[in-house]
């Protein structure tokens, strides 16, 4: 695990410590099933504000799911129920006089494959302030989240061009610029890099490490690598198998990056961080 | 424990109720009634009238007498030349529809490549594209004048002139649902009935048509019911009085033909006349409808088998 | 010939010859349906063609065929055209965008408007016109006018336009949507701003080959009032005819001048609906989008 642990000690020590650390989420016994199948059950944990957390596990753990219940993004699946609860800087998520819409105006998301609108550039990233309403000038806007997503200089001057003439790595740019243009105060990302070429990941990453200074980050990551590198706390999901085989996700473990990947406290973590299983 | 905030103002509760997606959603659910409005009133339009009319003519009479005059007197109200015109008509067009149809389907799904077919394929649509008054009158001054041209003992008008038009015009219907089902065949089954050395003739008539048979079966109720409902070619072609007679060179009168001959005309509301057509009205919707029903489930049997 | 060569040629000779028949019967298939296209054709036009003229275009017809023009029917037709387009666009739009983005599938209502649509597309287009005699001509007391047709035509062909949005609609990648809503966009900024737009070719054309469809119709016209002898111009709450209708009145004479204006009456209705389903296959090929 060498090539692993040396940024990890590193990190480990620019972590501030749990006293000062400021709740963004708190989930209490989370779970959400489609019709009778149970995708996910009993998660909790907090998310820190400015930090980057890494949801890992094998395939099928109800990672997506979870990160799906933090932008209400669930709501649009009719078969599916969340019980549990999500706090928001103290305000139930799910409660009774919550707006979706305004839910995702706080807390945006980047998906998997990279999804632009089959509109210009420009008309990609202004469709958020547009759409919602924000003041001020749209050309300052776009050009604010485009910096932001280190894209500008690359197509500053073909702001008019269709947004499928894009590389898939700067696509998912854009569609990160698409979410910063709303100014929201959360990143939820869901496999972010998976479809993008290494080198195309790397500008991920390092966008992740840069926009965490603003941004709260929730990453959803297949590649134990890359959660080792940008992450700082990381949590670990599992599957079980119910009576009549049924599968559940659960929380295995929850902890700064450094522990989950160097002394972690459950056997199932360790197994899988060693690439035993998964 | 974590720090939290003195409790933060409610930040996700919408700044004003969104009224404006409840009466969007409305008006689209306004639009989509305009459908079941349209069938609420077909049902009203057709059996309120019609069964009026059953309250003066019986029921039994109408459906069994061989004797549709209406307008004389003394009237008489059996429906049955009228069904039997229909009936003589579908029968003609299916000697065409039906065998080429299936052959078009076949030679589409089997014996074309893709190129061929993706060619053939919307050309044939063409066919369904015609308006039914053009093939009206294609049958009326050319089909008819060949009949009597090849030997055959037809008058100007005649079931046989309008229904073989109608069976062309049908074509397409049952080629396009049939290659449809047959194209939903896995090539699997193709592929081990070759294997063994067997013939595209062969597979095509032994294992496809049979696997897709619920498919073109629908093709062929779908077509009949068609044939049943359409109008113009035998308003211009078939004939305008009813005829009890199951020979096809003559002149017959079907439902929809009388249908259009008395609507059309100056007949006053609400008198015996005016209400004939209801009740034949009526009696064309249940039979195209129960047909369409059976050939909606036909299709979705096969669909089910293969996807 | 070697003993192998032998062994691959086709052993049955019996089997070669229901094969090629069988072929034979297949290609003839095909053949009937061309063949009776391409006739059809020829038959119009030559007999028609010569009276494709100014005054089949601006003279109202009348009992001497040499003089009779169709320009009532045509006239007609484009405003039926016009209607059309302006009533089904919108309501089949609506109820498209209702079924696939508003609509929960699991509610049996919901299911039942779907089951509903599928049936209305098969009903007869004669039967419509009963509805219209009933509810418009006789119920409502429009009496025989433009409007009332239209009105007819556009129930029978909003299935169809109907059908047609809903497979556009559905084209549209959930991807997009997705990505919408994650920004904030409410369900009808959703659908107005991302969906519609990129379903438009799909639904401009199915609107098209749906339009072209109805001005086709006969039957239906015939109950709800368009006369065969209507020598003026038409108004929307006016009497009218439209060109099928003048075409089946004058198929219906039996001089044979007539049998001519009516295969000239053919050649525009072809030439008017051939003219719309290329401009709705060239939408589509142009405008197509591949996800």
């Amino acid at each position: 695990m060498a090539y692993v642990s040396v940024n990890l000690a590193e990190r480990a020590h620019e972590l501030p410590p749990r006293g000062r650390r400021e709740v963004v989420f708190d989930v209490d016994e989370l779970g959400v099933s489609y019709s009778e199948n149970k995708a996910l059950q009993g998660v909790s944990l907090e998310i820190y504000r400015n930090f980057v957390t890494a949801f890992i596990g094998p395939s099928g753990c109800g990672k997506s799911t979870f990160i799906r219940c933090f932008n209400r993004m669930n709501d649009l699946i009719p078969s599916a129920n969340v019980e549990g609860k999500i706090l928001y800087h103290g305000e139930d998520l799910y409660g009774s006089h919550v707006d979706p819409v305004e839910v995702r105006k706080l807390i945006g998301m980047v998906f998997q494959k990279p999804n632009p609108f089959p509109k210009s550039i420009y008309d990609n990233v202004a469709f958020g302030p547009r759409v919602l309403g924000m003041d001020g000038s749209l050309d300052d806007r776009v050009e604010k989240a485009l910096r932001q997503a280190a894209l500008w200089d690359e197509v500053k001057d073909r702001l008019k061009a269709g947004a499928l003439s894009l590389s898939g790595g700067q696509q998912q740019r854009l569609c990160i610029a698409r979410c910063l243009a709303v100014e929201p105060e959360v990143l939820l990302m869901d496999e972010p890099a998976s479809a993008l070429d290494p080198i195309a990941t790397t500008r991920i990453e390092d966008l992740m490490h840069e926009l965490k200074r603003d941004y709260t980050i929730i990453v959803v990551t297949h590649n134990m690598q890359q959660a080792a590198r940008v992450a700082d706390m990381t949590a670990f999901f599992t599957v079980t198998r119910g009576d009549e085989g049924q599968r559940t996700g659960i929380l295995v473990e929850y902890d700064a990056t450094s522990k989950i990947f160097t002394q972690p406290s459950d056997k199932r973590t360790e197994d899988y961080v060693t690439g035993r299983f998964g | 424990m974590a720090t939290r905030e003195a409790a933060a103002p409610l930040r996700l509760r919408a700044e004003r109720r969104r009224w404006g997606e409840d009466v969007v959603k409305g008006v689209l659910a306004l639009c989509a009634l305009v459908s079941v409005a349209t069938t609420v009133g077909i049902v009203v339009a057709l059996f309120e009238p019609a069964i009026e009319f059953f309250r003066h003519v019986s029921i039994v009479d109408f459906l069994t007498g061989k004797n549709w005059a209406p307008l004389f007197e003394p009237s008489s109200f059996g429906v049955l030349p009228l069904i039997a015109g229909t009936l003589l008509v579908t029968a003609c067009a299916c000697l065409v529809c039906v065998p080429f149809g299936l052959g078009a389907a076949i030679y589409l799904s089997e014996y074309a490549g893709a190129k061929t077919r993706n060619t053939l394929k919307p050309m044939l649509e063409i066919l369904a594209g015609v308006p039914t008054v053009v093939y009206g009158y294609f049958a009326l001054t050319f089909v008819s004048p060949l009949l009597r041209d090849v030997g055959l003992p037809v008058g100007v008008f005649s079931a046989l002139s309008a229904g073989l038009v109608m069976g062309v015009m049908l074509l397409p219907t049952v080629a396009s649902i049939s290659e449809d089902s047959m194209a939903a065949v896995p090539s699997d089954l193709r592929d081990g009935a070759y294997a063994l050395g067997s013939t595209r003739l062969q597979v095509s008539t032994r294992i496809v048509v049979p696997a897709a048979i619920s498919g073109i079966i629908a093709s062929f109720v779908l077509a009949i019911s068609r044939a049943v409902g359409e109008t113009m070619i035998v308003l211009v072609a078939a004939g305008g009085q009813p005829n009890w007679t199951w020979n096809p060179m003559e002149a017959v009168q079907t439902m929809t033909a009388f249908i259009a001959g008395t609507g059309q005309g100056d007949v006053p509301t609400g008198s015996i006349e005016y209400k004939t057509i209801f009740a034949v009205g009526a009696t064309l919707f249940v039979m195209t409808l129960v047909m369409n029903l059976v050939a909606i489930r036909l299709v979705r049997r096969y669909r089910e088998a293969y996807e | 010939m070697s003993a192998d060569e032998h062994r691959l040629r086709s052993g049955r000779p019996r089997g070669r010859w229901s094969g090629r028949v069988f072929y034979a019967f297949l290609l003839l298939s095909l053949a009937i349906g061309f063949a009776t296209l391409g006739a059809l054709l020829v038959q119009v036009v030559a007999e028609g063609y010569k009276w494709v003229d100014a005054v089949l275009f601006l003279e109202p017809p009348s009992a001497n065929p040499k003089i009779a023009g169709a320009e009532p029917a045509i006239l007609a037709t484009i405003y039926l055209g016009v209607l059309l387009l302006a009533f089904t666009i919108p309501l089949g739009l609506g109820t498209a965008i209702y079924l696939e983005e508003y609509a929960d599938r699991n509610r049996w209502y919901n299911r039942l408007l779907e089951v509903n649509i599928q049936n209305l597309a098969a009903v007869p287009s004669i039967v419509y016109g009963i509805l219209g005699l009933a509810f418009l001509v006789r119920g409502l007391g429009l009496g025989r006018v433009l409007l009332a047709g239209a009105m007819i035509l556009t129930l029978l062909v909003l299935p169809t336009v109907i059908i047609a949005a809903r497979e556009a609609i559905r084209g549209v990648p959930d991807s997009i949507r997705q990505g919408a809503y994650a920004l904030g966009a409410t369900k009808w900024q959703v659908v107005w701003r991302q969906v519609l737009p990129a379903a438009t070719p799909g639904i401009a054309t199915g609107s098209i080959l749906a339009l072209s469809r109805g001005l086709g119709e006969t039957a239906p016209l015939l109950l709800v009032g368009a006369l065969t002898y209507v020598a003026f111009n038409p108004t929307p709450l006016g009497e009218f005819t439209a060109l099928p209708v003048q075409i089946f009145q004058w198929v219906a004479r039996p001089q044979d001048e007539f049998r001519v204006l009516a295969a000239a009456g053919i050649i525009v209705l072809l030439g008017i609906l051939l003219t719309l389903n290329a401009f709705a296959i060239w939408l589509r090929n142009r405008y197509q989008r591949r996800w």
